[in-house]
């Protein structure tokens, strides 16, 4: 209803350089599969006032890089029955994960969608012989922002044909279902409405490259899935859980609508 | 003895009229243009009942999407249109059925309708995340929307 202009009158026009030296992508045309959609692709990032746009660009003032170093800490360190760490098998973090946050989630041997929490527990069950940390963990935030932080300036490369495609339609089906008392689709916020404030929020188009994201408002770290959790909830519906199948299948469409950005590897939110 | 027995069958009338007046979501009738000819209580509404329902979250929250200058309600959303001098644009009938269920008024439009019990997808309970209990309620009742409605037609600027 609302032209293009109006819309984005009410974005940041500014460029995105973490640390002086790693150039972010932060705006770009919208992927092919867009068409009809989206003209161009936007980092919510640039939704965000200047002070927390700041916070983005400077490591010592992000509070996420307190849990990326804790993440750190944990992937040298040998935990399970096979006295195992994470580096044992994948070396330094920095060569072993680098670009595996630009690609998730994605389809497995078995031919099973999974994200990067499920990667990380296989390994950690699988091979480790050490538990599983729950999908939103204090060791799970830690490490997903962790492996995040070595994609950093990394174009999303989601595979979305294939043997992916079929876990991407059905995520393309929810992002346009109309769920809960309110009807609302994610299209309806996030496609139709992004750049306009509902009540204080500014609404932006609920791109995933940023995450996993330190938000302000609890003072803690925030998964993709938790955030569709949220976003669910608002509209008055009966939500699904972290870790299901159909908030896998939605991370895949979500992510597929970021192609063209880059990844922010832990990103600050109000 | 004979008096109290009167009275009392007089109450059980009284309370009856008053369910058949009020339409249930259900029976609400719009017409072709989506708009709702009749009062949903059989009463008019209160306009300054109606302002409260309007900026109050978990009540009517129009203010989410919408500005109301009248409305002293902070962070008035955009994602609607200014409701200024909405009464000068509509009628009241009309007004009415955009309140009830606006995608009558503006095919596929986002704007929630206020008087609905389903059929939703995976309907929720409020805000908690949780399944709908089985019955309902709309996000309005029926008084709620009449003061909604009497409230609106206060907005003129001609
Ligand atoms: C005993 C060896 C071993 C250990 C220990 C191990 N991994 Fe792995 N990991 C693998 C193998 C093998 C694969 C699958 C092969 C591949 O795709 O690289 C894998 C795959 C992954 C992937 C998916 C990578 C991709 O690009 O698909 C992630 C993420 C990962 N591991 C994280 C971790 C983390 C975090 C830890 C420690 C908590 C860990 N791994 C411990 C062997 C290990
Ligand atoms: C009622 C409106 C509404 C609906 C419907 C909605 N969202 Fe959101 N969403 C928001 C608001 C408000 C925010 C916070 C501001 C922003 O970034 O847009 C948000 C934020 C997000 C973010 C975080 C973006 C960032 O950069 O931090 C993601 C991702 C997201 N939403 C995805 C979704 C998905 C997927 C759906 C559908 C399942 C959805 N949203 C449905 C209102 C909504
Ligand atoms: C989630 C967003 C949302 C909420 C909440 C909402 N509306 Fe709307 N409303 C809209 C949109 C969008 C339109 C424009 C219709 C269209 O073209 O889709 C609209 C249109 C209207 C119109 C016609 C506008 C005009 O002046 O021509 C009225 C009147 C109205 N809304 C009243 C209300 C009232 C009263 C409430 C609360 C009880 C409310 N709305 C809640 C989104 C919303």
């Amino acid at each position: 209803a609302l032209s293009t202009a109006a819309l984005h009158a009410e974005m940041a026009d500014d460029e995105l350089v973490i640390n002086g030296d790693t150039p972010i992508t932060v705006k770009a045309p919208a992927a092919d599969h867009l068409e009809g959609h989206l003209d161009e692709v936007y980092s919510g990032w640039l939704f965000r006032t200047d002070e927390t746009r700041a916070m983005e660009q400077d490591d010592f003032d992000n509070p996420i890089m307190i849990f990326a170093e804790q993440g750190q800490e944990t992937w040298s360190t040998a935990d399970g029955s096979e006295g195992k760490s994470c580096a044992d098998c994948h070396g330094d973090i920095s060569e072993g994960m680098k670009g595996v946050r630009a690609s998730m989630p994605k389809v497995n041997e078995a031919g099973k969608l999974w994200s990067m929490e499920d990667y990380i527990n296989d390994c950690r069950t699988n091979r480790m012989g050490a538990e599983a940390w729950g999908w939103d963990s204090t060791p799970m935030h830690n490490m997903t922002t962790a492996i995040a932080v070595e994609s950093r300036g990394m174009p999303v490369s989601v595979k979305i044909d294939g043997d992916a495609q079929p876990f991407w339609e059905k995520g393309k089906e929810m992002y346009y279902t109309r769920y809960g008392q309110l009807e609302l689709s994610c299209a309806s916020c996030h496609e139709e409405n992004y750049g306009n404030y509902i009540r204080a929020d500014h609404l932006s188009q609920g791109q995933i490259q940023g995450f996993p994201v330190y938000r302000l408002k609890n003072a803690g770290v925030v998964s993709i899935h938790n955030r569709f959790k949220g976003c669910i909830r608002d509209t008055r519906a009966e939500t699904y859980s972290p870790g299901s199948d159909e908030f896998r299948n939605l991370e895949l469409y979500v992510a597929s609508r970021g192609l063209g950005l880059d990844i922010e590897g832990g990103g600050v939110r109000p | 003895m004979k008096r109290h027995v009167a009275w009392a069958a007089m109450a059980v009338t009284f309370a009856a009229s008053a369910a058949i007046a009020e339409t249930a979501p259900m029976d609400v009738k719009f017409t072709d243009v989506g708009a709702v000819a009749e009062s949903l209580t059989g009463q008019p509404g209160d306009a300054a009942k109606g302002a409260e329902v309007a900026a109050t979250k978990s009540l009517g929250n129009c203010v989410a999407c919408h500005k109301v200058s009248a409305l002293d309600a902070s962070f008035q959303g955009n994602v609607g249109p200014e409701l200024n001098g909405a009464a000068d644009r509509w009628d009241e009938s009309q007004l009415r059925g955009i309140v009830v269920d606006a995608k009558h008024t503006f095919e596929g439009t986002v704007m929630p309708a206020m008087y609905k019990t389903g059929p939703f997808i995976r309907p929720g309970d409020g805000y908690t995340g949780k399944a709908a209990p089985a019955d309902l309620p709309p996000i309005l009742n029926a008084r709620q929307v009449e003061d909604v409605v009497a409230f609106l037609m206060t907005l003129k600027e001609e």
